[in-house]
């Protein structure tokens, strides 16, 4: 049987992905492409504490599910901004997007 | 109603007319003249009831008219004032409502009611004329209406209160308080036309100068208060009180507490009634309207201190033995003949109508002080009340004179320059005059610009003649030949020959220049266009001088001795019988004797036919001929002895140095000042050393502190504020995994 550690590093390498894909990208929409890869990441860890140390409850899944719930919730916002940004400025590229400086 | 309750109701009226004049009828001239005569009727009728209920009183200097109220609670008991009329005051009563009412009267016309509103007239300046137009589109000046009419009116009111007030009171309190009302009065009425510089000066002179006389008879009214603890006459001229009065020592001078009283109530007098040394307020009293020189000088103010000196006489007669003068009362003859000559020969010289009348009235004040002073009660009294009218008729005359030369001048005035020349109705009014600086003025009170005015103002002219021969004394037919006469009989009889001949030389000058004006003034040919142009005034003007002339001469009638020869017969000798019970002791009827009687007649006659004589033909443009004969003589008298410049140099200009440089600038300005402002120099100063050592370092120091630190750190730290959201998210990493590091480090220490 697959043990626990091979989930996690799993689990880590597919958030680190995303987190590398938040950071190094320059289209909005791929950064949020990317935070959906490291909340997919966090769904997986959750499934798989659950699965190896209480399988008698289900709090793990309910978690699960709430996290689905959330992204889709955010990813509905999140690409709503992304094209009202896009009209207004024409642009999708995050470094461009800096009005909030000194 | 009662006679007591009618005497307390007198002096109401005109303050009532006052007041409503004050409050409420001013903006309306017809309405505000309306109540203030109708005052003056009231007063003047139930003065006329008081009056004539006083006759029917026998023995009333036993018995006088006399009610009282409590009015201030003293220690133990009340300080009493009260109404009196005993025979003096009804006399006094009696003249001072006929002169009231027509001076009153008088007003309206003098005022010029019903005329139109003046070009240029202002408040606080006489009227100058109006100009109308006639239906042939003719330019006319004429006289205009009084810009402060219902002004006028409530302080005449005023004045009739403070004089009533001071005839009916029972004591020297509330006669002083109407005493003063008048003072304050005449303050404001001879600077009527307060616009005039000379008013306003005239009004302080006036004020300042009674001022001095009022001080000293307050002075008296407190140390008589303080010796007997009463103010009420009755109380005070009673035997006993006189007595104590005359031998207690006052400590001053030798002068016993009585002559010491008489002295300072007499100085009073001195100021009010314009006795040399403090005459000098009189004459320029003229700067008021006429009819307010008629009051002051004849019917209330000036006769008030005489009137207070008679009423207080037997205070200034205490202890006088018999035949032998107390101190006060030489004082008074002395002070009272020199002020009637020295007052006659300064009025030999003027030339301004009224002035002559000024000094006239001072000159016959004195005759009255005088008369006083050697013991003559009932002459003086007598010779108070023909003054009263006859002068009040002379100034009144004088005031219509000096309206139809205003009148004239006016005229005159419109013609200039183009002489008659028609205008057209289109350039009316601006262009139908010359602008004013182009008129030739002409001084319608200089008596050298009048001349056959009787024909002009026939009313006037006979008026005036009769006061005028009144105040000479004409034989017979006048009152101020049976008053006068009156005083001489006394001072020859009693032996007193300085005073005798002093004053039988001021009626000689008296004469002189009475005529001297009369002559001037209506006889001759006219010296100026205007006096060619005068003209008769209206019947609210001349009615008063009818009513007036008529006392002028009968007044004299209830005085003539039974003694004279022939009219003694027909007299009762009602004045002196009357008059001369006010006192305790009747005084006794005089001998006959022929020397005064001739002295009379010479000096009346001569002077009038002198003044006559020297003034009957004096040209236009002409100067006094008796500046010729006289020399420096006539300048010395023209100057009025210099005594106002003298006085300026004594009195003004020191206070004036006084008040300027050593209180103003000295003591004000160097000794207050300087040291307020040391003061705030030093406070000044430790202010400034907080200010530089702790507020600013410190405090403010502190305050930049914290301020600039923050700019600085934030200055230092706005760079990692990009405003891209992949840098902070690089940073929010760092800082996650530095705090995530630190944490794991600490748990592997433990």
């Amino acid at each position: 049987m697959i043990s626990l550690s091979y989930f996690l590093v799993f689990a880590a390498a597919l958030f680190s992905i995303g987190l590398y894909g938040v950071l190094a990208r320059k289209n909005a929409v791929a950064i949020l492409m990317g935070i959906e890869l490291m909340l997919n990441a966090v769904n997986i860890n959750l499934i798989a504490f659950w699965r190896f140390r209480t399988p008698e409850w289900i709090a793990g899944q309910a978690f699960a599910l709430m996290v689905f719930a959330v992204a889709a919730a955010e990813v509905a916002v999140g690409l709503a901004l992304v094209i009202s940004i896009y009209r207004r400025r024409n642009t999708v590229a995050a470094d461009e997007i800096d009005l909030l400086k000194w | 109603m009662t006679t007591e309750s009618i005497i307390w109701l007198l002096p109401l009226p005109p303050l009532l007319a006052f007041f409503l004049i004050v409050l409420f009828t001013n903006r309306n001239k017809a309405l505000s003249h309306t109540i203030a005569v109708g005052a003056a009727l009231l007063s003047w009728l139930g003065s006329m009831v008081v009056f004539f209920r006083a006759l029917q009183v026998e023995h009333l200097g036993d018995h006088p008219f006399t009610s009282m109220v409590n009015w201030l609670p003293t220690a133990e008991e009340w300080f009493r004032v009260g109404v009196l009329v005993d025979p003096l005051s009804a006399v006094t009563l009696f003249f001072v409502a006929w002169t009231i009412l027509m001076i009153f009267l008088y007003s309206v016309g003098y005022n010029n009611f019903g005329q139109p509103r003046g070009d240029h007239d202002r408040a606080g300046l006489p009227p100058h004329g109006a100009t109308v137009l006639d239906e042939h589109g003719h330019a006319h000046r004429v006289p205009s209406i009084e810009p402060m009419y219902s002004r006028f009116f409530a302080f005449i009111g005023l004045f009739a209160f403070g004089m009533y007030t001071l005839v009916i009171s029972d004591n020297l309190l509330t006669l002083f308080v109407g005493w003063e009302i008048m003072g304050l009065c005449s303050y404001l009425l001879i600077g009527f036309w307060y616009a005039k510089p000379s008013a306003r000066a005239a009004m302080i002179k006036a004020f300042l100068t009674t001022r001095v006389g009022d001080v000293f008879m307050f002075l008296g009214i407190v140390y008589l208060y303080s010796a007997t603890g009463t103010l009420n006459f009755r109380e005070i001229f009673t035997e006993e009180t006189l007595h104590t009065l005359a031998t207690t020592a006052s400590g001053f001078l030798g002068l016993s507490a009585a002559g010491l009283i008489g002295l300072l109530l007499f100085i009073g007098t001195v100021g009010k009634s314009a006795q040399f040394p403090l005459h000098t307020w009189l004459p320029d009293a003229m700067e008021g309207p006429t009819p307010v020189s008629a009051m002051i000088h004849a019917a209330t103010m000036v006769s008030a201190g005489v009137y207070m000196v008679i009423r207080i006489f037997p205070l200034l007669s205490a202890g006088a033995e018999h035949g032998q003068l107390t101190t006060a009362m030489s004082v008074m003859s002395f002070i009272g003949a020199f002020t009637a000559l020295f007052a006659a020969t300064i009025a030999l010289t003027q030339t301004d109508i009224k002035r002559v009348l000024a000094y006239s009235t001072s000159s016959q004040l004195g005759y009255m002080i005088a008369a006083l002073g050697i013991g003559a009660y009932v002459a003086a009294a007598f010779h108070l009340v023909t003054h009263a009218f006859f002068k009040a008729l002379l100034f009144l005359g004088s005031g219509s004179v000096i309206h139809g030369m205003e009148h004239g001048v006016l005229h005159t005035e419109g013609m200039a320059p183009g002489e008659g020349s028609v205008k057209t109705p289109g350039s009316a009014l601006d262009e139908a005059l010359p602008p004013p600086a182009h008129r030739e003025h002409i001084d319608p009170q200089d008596m050298f610009n009048m001349g056959g005015l009787s024909r002009k103002m026939p009313l006037t002219f006979w008026t005036f003649l009769i006061g005028g021969f009144a105040l000479s004394g004409f034989p017979l037919v006048t009152a101020g030949f049976w008053s006068k006469d009156e005083i001489l009989a006394d001072a020859f009889g009693h032996g007193h020959w300085l005073v005798f001949i002093t004053l039988a030389l001021a009626a000689l000058l008296t004469a002189f220049y009475t005529m001297r004006q009369i002559t001037l003034t209506f006889l001759g040919e006219p010296r100026t266009p205007a006096a060619d142009h005068a003209q008769e005034t209206r019947w609210t003007m001349t009615v008063p001088l009818v009513v007036l002339a008529f006392f002028a001469i009968t007044a004299g009638w209830v005085g003539i001795p039974v003694t004279f020869p022939l009219l003694g017969g027909l007299s009762t000798h009602w004045f002196h019988e009357f008059v001369g019970s006010t006192l305790l002791e009747m005084p006794e009827t005089l001998e006959f004797s022929i020397v005064p009687l001739l002295t009379s007649l010479v000096v009346a006659l001569g002077g009038l036919y002198l003044g006559w004589l020297v003034y009957r033909q004096v040209p236009a443009g002409a100067t006094d001929p008796l500046r010729a004969r006289m020399g420096s003589l006539y300048t010395l008298l023209q100057n009025k002895y210099y005594i106002d410049e003298l006085y300026d140099f004594l009195f003004v200009r020191p206070a004036k140095w006084l008040s300027d440089v050593f209180t103003y600038r000295w003591v004000d300005r160097g000794l207050i000042d300087g040291f307020l402002h040391t003061i705030a120099w030093a406070l000044s100063g430790v202010g400034t050393l907080f200010r530089n050592w702790i507020d600013k370092p410190v405090v403010n120091g502190f305050g930049d502190l914290v301020g600039e630190a923050v700019k600085w750190i934030g200055r230092s730290f706005r760079f990692v504020q990009t405003g891209r959201v992949q840098q902070y998210m690089v940073m929010a990493l760092v800082i996650a995994f530095g705090t995530l590091f630190y944490y794991l480090y600490f748990m592997l220490q433990r």
